[in-house]
């Protein structure tokens, strides 16, 4: 893979309050404007950023109110790559927690489908966890290039 | 933001429902539901999708427990009129859709 030159970027960092994963999804579409983005592509990426910052929101923070921080990178070439973190409690056994299907959540509400559907929705899914430090999701697309 | 408004015959609940639907406003969407199901107690609920232009995981979390709320009262959920990105999602959670 050659090397990824960078040519814009943009961080926003928000409280984890659920109103703010609408916030997350129009900076992300906004900031993608300037790629041209066909409509299927650019409801990808939304929605695996969507998945990524929910668990931030609903997660990370129990009980409490902390930082959500992404950052959106764009390579030449039209590849994206969207980071976004938390400094909340982190996760134990980060494969286990990527199992479909597998939440921690309340059952009622969670599917336990937010990595599944990063990971079929993005060209790549890395996760970074330090128990207690908080989380770290990285998530890479490149998008093609219009017919 | 999300919003839903219903259509209620005999028997029968249609939840029309508009908007993103993330976790955010899944949680208002969960409420409204459950409060008409609890006051109309239909056989079917018909969760309608047509307006519906984002949907997440969070999505399919309020239909499964959408589902197993009104089969516990004895009744049944379909889904109807999801565009493409909704199916999408509901492919990826094995959920069945007309
Ligand atoms: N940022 C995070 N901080 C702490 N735990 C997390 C975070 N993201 C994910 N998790 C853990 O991984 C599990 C699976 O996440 P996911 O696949 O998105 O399903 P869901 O959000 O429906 O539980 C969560 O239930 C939670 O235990
Ligand atoms: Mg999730």
């Amino acid at each position: 893979m050659p090397k990824l030159v960078p040519v814009n970027q943009t961080r926003v960092t928000f409280l984890s309050r659920s109103v703010n994963e609408g916030y997350a999804r129009a900076v992300l579409a906004a900031f993608l404007t300037q790629l041209d983005p066909t409509v299927p592509q650019l409801a990808d990426i939304k929605t695996a950023v969507s998945e990524a910052v929910t668990n931030c929101i609903v997660h990370a923070y129990p009980g409490t109110l902390g930082p959500v921080q992404m950052d959106i990178t764009l390579f030449e070439g039209g590849v994206v790559r969207v980071v976004v973190r938390d400094r909340g409690v982190g996760i134990e056994d980060v494969a286990r927690a990527m199992e479909p299907l597998y939440t921690t959540g309340d059952p009622e509400e969670r599917a336990g489908l937010g990595f599944a559907v990063m990971q079929s929705f993005m060209d790549s899914v890395r996760v970074a966890s330090r128990p207690g430090h908080g989380t770290r999701v990285t998530l890479v697309r490149q998008l093609e290039r219009r017919a | 933001m999300a919003k839903v408004h219903f259509v209620a015959a005999p028997g029968t609940l249609t939840a029309y429902l508009t908007g993103e639907i993330d976790h955010h406003a899944a949680q208002a969407l969960r409420r409204e539901i459950d409060a008409q199901v609890d006051i109309r107690l239909p056989e079917l609920l018909t969760l309608d999708f047509a307006g519906v232009t984002f949907m997440d995981s969070s999505g399919v979390g309020l239909i499964l427990g959408r589902s197993r709320r009104i089969g516990a009262l004895g009744g049944q959920l379909t889904i109807q009129s999801a565009p493409t990105n909704v199916r999408r999602m509901l492919d990826l959670a094995h959920i069945h859709y007309v």
